[in-house]
């Protein structure tokens, strides 16, 4: 059933009384229910409904990448150029939430946005919607996020320093860039191959027709970019405001000698989030509601863990078959106790574990 | 005049301690291979119960405005009190076990569903879950062995308050969602001294509010919206609550009281292994056969043996490994007790009527039962 909190009257004009009240009757009605569960069978869609949208093209970018156009529910606020949505897919029946750049004009007409997504080796959710993902299948949406977008006036002079899907972002500011931009902009991007540049053709026919001057470093055959040679590339470097997006090493490397060079205001850089989750044989189990944390050695369950340090934790058949212990994994990585299967869980991902039957396979959060 | 003397005969004591730990990982590998292969059909296939039912919920009480007109109170009544019993059985009581909790959907999850029923989710769910699937069929543990009003199996001692209990079942079939409305609430405990006061009565407070607000929708505000409707939709509400209580009450008894179905000592689970947990649930549970359909509106509890030994494993898998659950009772020379459900709905209705009498004390008193 839904979440959302039903509508309180918080401002006292006649007709937000009047919705306040017509709202709390089509809760009396639909209990146990919220009205929201019912109208979702109808139009997911619609306003007012949790965010959602509904993917209506996908189209091949690279052997590993593809575009996905998909329109979003009526709650949809638009979004800048460069920031990211979080979408909620369900791949194999689980839920799974993951992050990317909207690489969509601001102002379609047809009001669709679109992302970009580079399918990574093991990458449960770039896989399944480079390679699984059909037209029509309904996601959960978020509102766009991020502070990773292009100044209003766009600065005279720009450069963006991107590897592999770190483009999308880029591309996403770029299609925004109005037709009469008399922006200067160079953009050193680095993909394995020719091939493999996510929107090659776009950005070539840019740099034909002069609207930016493109520097490709195909890393197979041109090795790694070197950052400390970028100036011999970019002549005019501290001039430009540098917008960067792809590995940590490169952004790493680029913010220390932008720092070095006293240039770090005019360095904008976006992390994409690399879940890299600790996982071993036990580990510090923090219960973030309570405040406490303790030492979990693997063998011992959570439940335990938590009582012993004071924790007040739920629990029902201490053997996992009733779920009455079941709490929040915040970020993390737990193992069953009966199976030695593996959960792990990252903020935002919405990971549900029962306490009884899992202990500390690292360092993890429980909301308790 | 002789009465019949029930004697009890331990159907496991051909087992060794060996064998039962076999019988244990035997069934962990059936669980495993299960978990393994859950994805997206069993994503598909809840989500689609879930759109059916709401559809044809939402259907009913549309049709149900027009109940003046008889064509439109029998359809209407007929489609809710199907969708009343699909929402309690195939979806509530499976979601509030949290088999479908590996979804990671906030609203598809045993934490957050709330049930159309009287009984408010998170008391059923410390009554179902925790006590009854843990202490299954442990007498003076598992109270849904009659619910505290009834006698259900001959080893449990016998009171004259049983004499009456043909008609408490009765009574209870009828009202059942209050029924279990008012057993969650452990009433009996708190009688006892078990309960803190404060506590029953906030708890006490919140079955009141959740019947208040189920009633007020079915017997105030959807007769009231039916305008000239009004009185033909209070009665069509009532039938398909009614029509509800008494298919959901006579599945359920078909679980544990049938014939054939085995209590325990309480002291008898005193350091049981997960072998002999499994046991207890193979033994103390009955199943029902017949049709996919049939299956489907018991909410998949006709797979009863299969629901005990696996409560957290999707509903709609229970089917696909009854077979080898029943192999393995055949291999380890247990009974796979079952039959069609007028013919376990008779036989749970016998016993109750049987026992509410008292019987002589049987030879295996101090039996050892497993």
């Amino acid at each position: 059933m839904t979440l959302t909190a039903p509508l309180t009257a918080s401002r006292t004009t006649p007709t937000a009384t009047l919705r306040a009240q017509m709202m709390k009757l089509a809760e009396r009605i639909s209990t146990p229910l919220l009205p929201a569960d019912y109208l979702d069978v109808i139009d997911p869609l619609r306003s007012g409904a949790a965010l959602r949208g509904r993917i209506v093209a996908i189209h091949p970018e690279t052997r590993d990448a593809v575009t996905l156009v998909i329109r979003p529910g009526r709650g949809w606020r638009g979004h800048m150029p460069g920031q990211y949505i979080r979408i909620g897919v369900d791949v194999d029946g689980v839920r799974q939430w993951r992050a990317y750049s909207l690489t969509s004009p601001t102002g379609r007409p047809d009001g669709c946005i679109s992302i970009t997504v580079k399918a990574i080796p093991d990458g449960v959710v770039s896989n399944y919607l480079v390679r699984r993902a059909r037209v029509g299948t309904v996601i959960q949406l978020d509102q766009a996020a991020g502070e990773f977008t292009l100044d209003r006036p766009a600065p005279a002079k720009v450069l963006f320093v991107t590897a592999g899907s770190g483009i999308t972002p880029v591309m996403g500011m770029l299609r925004n860039l109005p037709a009469n931009s008399a922006t200067d902009v160079v953009i050193v991007h680095s993909a394995p191959t020719a091939a493999d540049v996510i929107f090659g053709g776009e950005l070539r026919k840019l740099a034909d027709r002069g609207r930016i001057r493109l520097v490709e470093i195909h890393t197979d055959t041109d090795g790694l970019l070197d950052v400390a040679s970028l100036q011999d590339v970019v002549t005019d470097l501290p001039e430009r405001h540098t917008w960067a997006c792809g590995p940590i090493g490169l952004l790493d490397a680029l913010e220390s000698r932008w720092a070095a060079a006293g240039l770090a205001e005019i360095l904008h850089t976006e992390r994409f989030r690399t879940t890299v989750i600790a996982t071993g044989e036990g580990g510090t189990v923090t219960f973030t509601a309570a405040g406490t944390a303790a030492e979990n050695d693997g063998t011992q369950s959570l439940l335990d863990t938590g009582e012993a340090a004071g924790v007040l934790m739920p629990s029902g058949c201490r053997m996992g078959i009733c779920f009455g212990c079941v709490a929040p994994l915040r970020r993390g990585a737990v193992r069953d106790l009966r199976t030695g299967a593996l959960t792990t869980a990252a903020e935002g991902d919405g990971v549900v574990i029962q306490t009884c039957i899992s202990a500390a396979a690292g360092p993890c959060d429980i909301d308790l | 005049m002789t009465a019949v003397q029930e004697t009890f005969t331990d159907p496991t004591t051909h087992l060794t301690d060996t064998d039962i730990e076999n019988l244990g990982a035997e069934l962990d590998a059936i669980r495993e291979q299960v978990i393994a292969s859950r994805g997206e059909r069993d994503a598909d296939y809840i989500r689609t119960v879930i759109d059916a039912q709401r559809k044809l919920e939402l259907g009913s009480r549309a049709v149900l405005l027009f109940s003046l007109f008889p064509p439109a109170w029998l359809a209407g009544t007929v489609g809710l009190s199907v969708s009343k019993i699909i929402e309690n059985m195939e979806i509530g009581h499976n979601v509030m076990h949290g088999q479908w909790d590996w979804m990671r959907d906030p609203a598809i999850h045993s934490t957050t569903w709330e049930w159309d029923n009287a009984s408010p989710a998170d008391m059923w769910k410390h009554s179902h879950n925790e006590l009854h699937h843990t202490y299954t069929n442990v007498r003076g543990k598992d109270n849904d062995l009659g619910y505290g009003i009834m006698r259900v199996d001959d080893e449990q001692p016998w009171k004259p308050l049983y004499l009456i209990q043909p008609i408490s079942n009765a009574i209870n079939a009828c009202l059942f969602q209050y029924g279990i409305a008012f057993y969650d609430l452990e009433i009996g405990r708190y009688l006892k001294g078990r309960v803190e006061k404060d506590d029953f009565i906030s708890r006490g407070k919140k079955v009141l509010a959740k019947i208040r607000r189920q009633a007020t929708r079915d017997y105030v505000l959807h007769p009231l919206l039916s305008g000239p409707s009004a009185l033909s939709t209070l009665t069509a509400n009532l039938t398909a609550n009614l029509v509800r209580n008494l298919w959901t009450h006579s599945v359920i008894m078909c679980g544990h009281f049938p014939e054939g179905v085995q209590t325990f000592a309480k002291d008898s689970i005193d350091g049981e292994t997960r072998g002999q947990w499994y046991l207890r649930q193979m033994l103390g549970s009955a199943n029902i056969s017949g049709s996919p359909a049939m299956h489907f509106m018991t909410g998949n509890l006709s797979y009863q043996i299969e629901h005990h030994l696996f409560p957290d494993l999707p509903s709609n898998r229970y089917q696909e490994i009854a077979p080898k659950v029943q192999e393995i009772f055949e291999r380890y020379g247990l009974t796979y007790t079952t039959g069609p459900l007028p013919k376990q709905v008779a036989s749970a209705w016998r016993e109750i009527i049987r026992l509410s009498v008292p019987n002589r004390p049987s030879q295996h008193a101090k039996g050892v039962q497993q």
